[in-house]
């Protein structure tokens, strides 16, 4: 096994993959084809391909790369808005890092600094409020990305500026949700996942019940699953000993940081300061019900969409990019027309290029990328 | 983001606003700890916890093998850097 040794406890990892190639006589459905099992996190995907996962498994497990990048999944027009608040002469437009670069239909953030907005990166939306204390003469906007592990620290920051009575602080609000996705997921016509690793840190926050439905109403097994190598074997293993045993549940691997009910305190600030949009644009999956917060008009003066006008259009992805057939598991990443040539990690045209999170630029890191693109020309060749 | 990075609670600097200083692989910086606080574990029984810190916030409770564990992880992935420099930056 060509990656194991670089594993904290090769030998578990050894054993681990030795049970997992067992258990293929015990899953009828493997004898069908290959079984697909989705990590839903980024996270994971970065894991995986740091580790070379994929290629310790048997044949007759795919790992499907689901959507959890936040940065990977925002839409362009939603990048131009941002571009729009951030060019305002009266404000600082403070972001994480990794959403600098994610191209919007005319420029990136990094652009537009470039080109004289006040556009600051911070770690943490703390560091955004001190900003406004520091500047009571600018309007200090956070953008505020991220699935439910992110949210309490945008909700209880925005609970401490109302309590300080900070009132040139505001969030411009993308945070996504993680359930109604995957249950779009499920209902998707194209899609036949048989299990997945649901999100470690997710999880932290929202606890297991949430996923229940997964295993009660979609029959599918589910795995709350860390973010170490070994973990991720082990959550394999859990699933395909679920469908060994006819069993659909919602497991939890990663109980060393997982509480079954969640973070009872950070989630009452996410209920008291966001409430479910109808609806959430995602790039290359489209609209999906449900899949967004924003705020609560009580706190309407910190919401900059409310506070500002933004321009809101919705941008179609450029033609040659294929990220939505990337993420719904329709194609491999490096099966994409732009893959490798047209779109890197230097010059993305997608998103899932951008952040290392990304299934195409985890394949374009960790690949062998003259081996893939070889591969793609054979396919253009035969097809 | 979504990884997170464990650190140490060395002392508390606001308990009214649950801020305290988290040392974070040999980086001192303010943190939030409202969500790993409650009845049974107040912001004094905070100080020399190991947690999960992510975008400064405190979100979990976890062990100190868990906690280098989780840091030789991020080291391996070329993470920790690229974390500890943004935490720095925040910090300013």
């Amino acid at each position: 096994m060509k990656y194991v040794d670089e594993f904290r406890d090769p030998a578990k990892a050894r054993a681990l993959v030795k049970e997992i190639t067992a258990l293929y006589e015990k899953i009828p459905a493997a004898h069908q084809g290959p079984l697909q099992l989705m990590e839903f996190c980024g996270g994971h995907t970065h894991t995986i391909f740091r580790y070379g996962i994929e290629q310790l498994l048997p044949d007759w497990i795919e790992l499907v790369h689901g959507p959890g990048c936040p940065v990977c999944v925002l839409p362009m027009g939603r990048v131009d808005d941002c571009v729009a608040l951030a060019e305002r002469p009266d404000v600082i437009f403070t972001t994480f890092g990794d959403a600098m670069r994610v191209p919007g239909s005319k420029k990136s953030l990094l652009q537009a600094k470039a080109e004289g907005a006040d556009v600051r990166m911070v770690y943490s939306p703390m560091d955004a409020l001190q900003l406004a204390k520091k500047h009571p003469d600018r309007q200090v906007i956070f953008f505020a990305l991220g699935f439910e592990t992110t949210m309490p620290s945008t909700a209880l920051t925005v609970l401490q500026a109302e309590r300080e009575g900070i009132e040139n602080f505001s969030l411009f609000c993308n945070h996504i949700t993680t359930v109604p996705t995957i249950k779009a997921i499920l209902d998707s016509p194209d899609m036949r996942i048989d299990g997945f690793l649901a999100p470690g840190h997710v999880s932290m926050v929202v606890g297991e019940q949430p996923f229940q439905f997964v295993a009660q109403h979609y029959h599918r097994p589910i795995v709350i699953t860390g973010f170490e190598p070994l973990d991720i074997l082990q959550s394999i293993w859990m699933l395909l000993r679920q469908m060994a045993d006819g069993r659909c549940e919602v497991e939890n691997q990663y109980a060393r940081v997982v509480a079954s009910r969640g973070n009872t305190a950070g989630l009452q600030a996410i209920a008291q300061v966001f409430e479910l949009r109808e609806f959430f644009e995602w790039r290359g999956l489209g609209s999906i019900d449900h899949s967004g917060v924003r705020m609560r008009p009580e706190y309407a003066r910190f919401d900059a969409e409310q506070k500002f006008s933004v321009p809101n259009l919705r941008i179609t992805d450029p033609k040659s990019c294929q990220c939505g057939e990337v993420l719904k598991g329709a194609i491999r990443p490096w099966q994409c027309k732009v893959f490798g040539t047209g779109c890197t990690p230097e010059t993305p045209m997608g998103a899932l290029m951008v952040s290392s999170e990304g299934a195409c630029a985890a394949y374009y890191n960790f690949g062998d990328l003259q081996e893939l693109l070889q591969r793609r020309e054979k396919e253009v060749v035969h097809a | 983001m979504c990884l997170g990075i464990p650190g140490q609670i060395v002392e508390l600097i606001d308990p009214e606003n649950m801020m305290a200083k988290v040392e974070v692989a040999g980086v001192k910086r303010p943190v939030n700890i409202a969500c790993i606080v409650d009845e049974a574990h107040p912001p004094e029984a905070c100080v020399g916890d190991w947690v999960l810190v992510h975008v400064g916030f405190a979100m979990s409770r976890i062990d100190h093998e868990e906690a280098e564990r989780t840091l030789e992880i991020l080291a391996e992935l070329g993470d920790l850097q690229e974390e500890q420099a943004a935490m720095q930056e925040g910090a300013r």
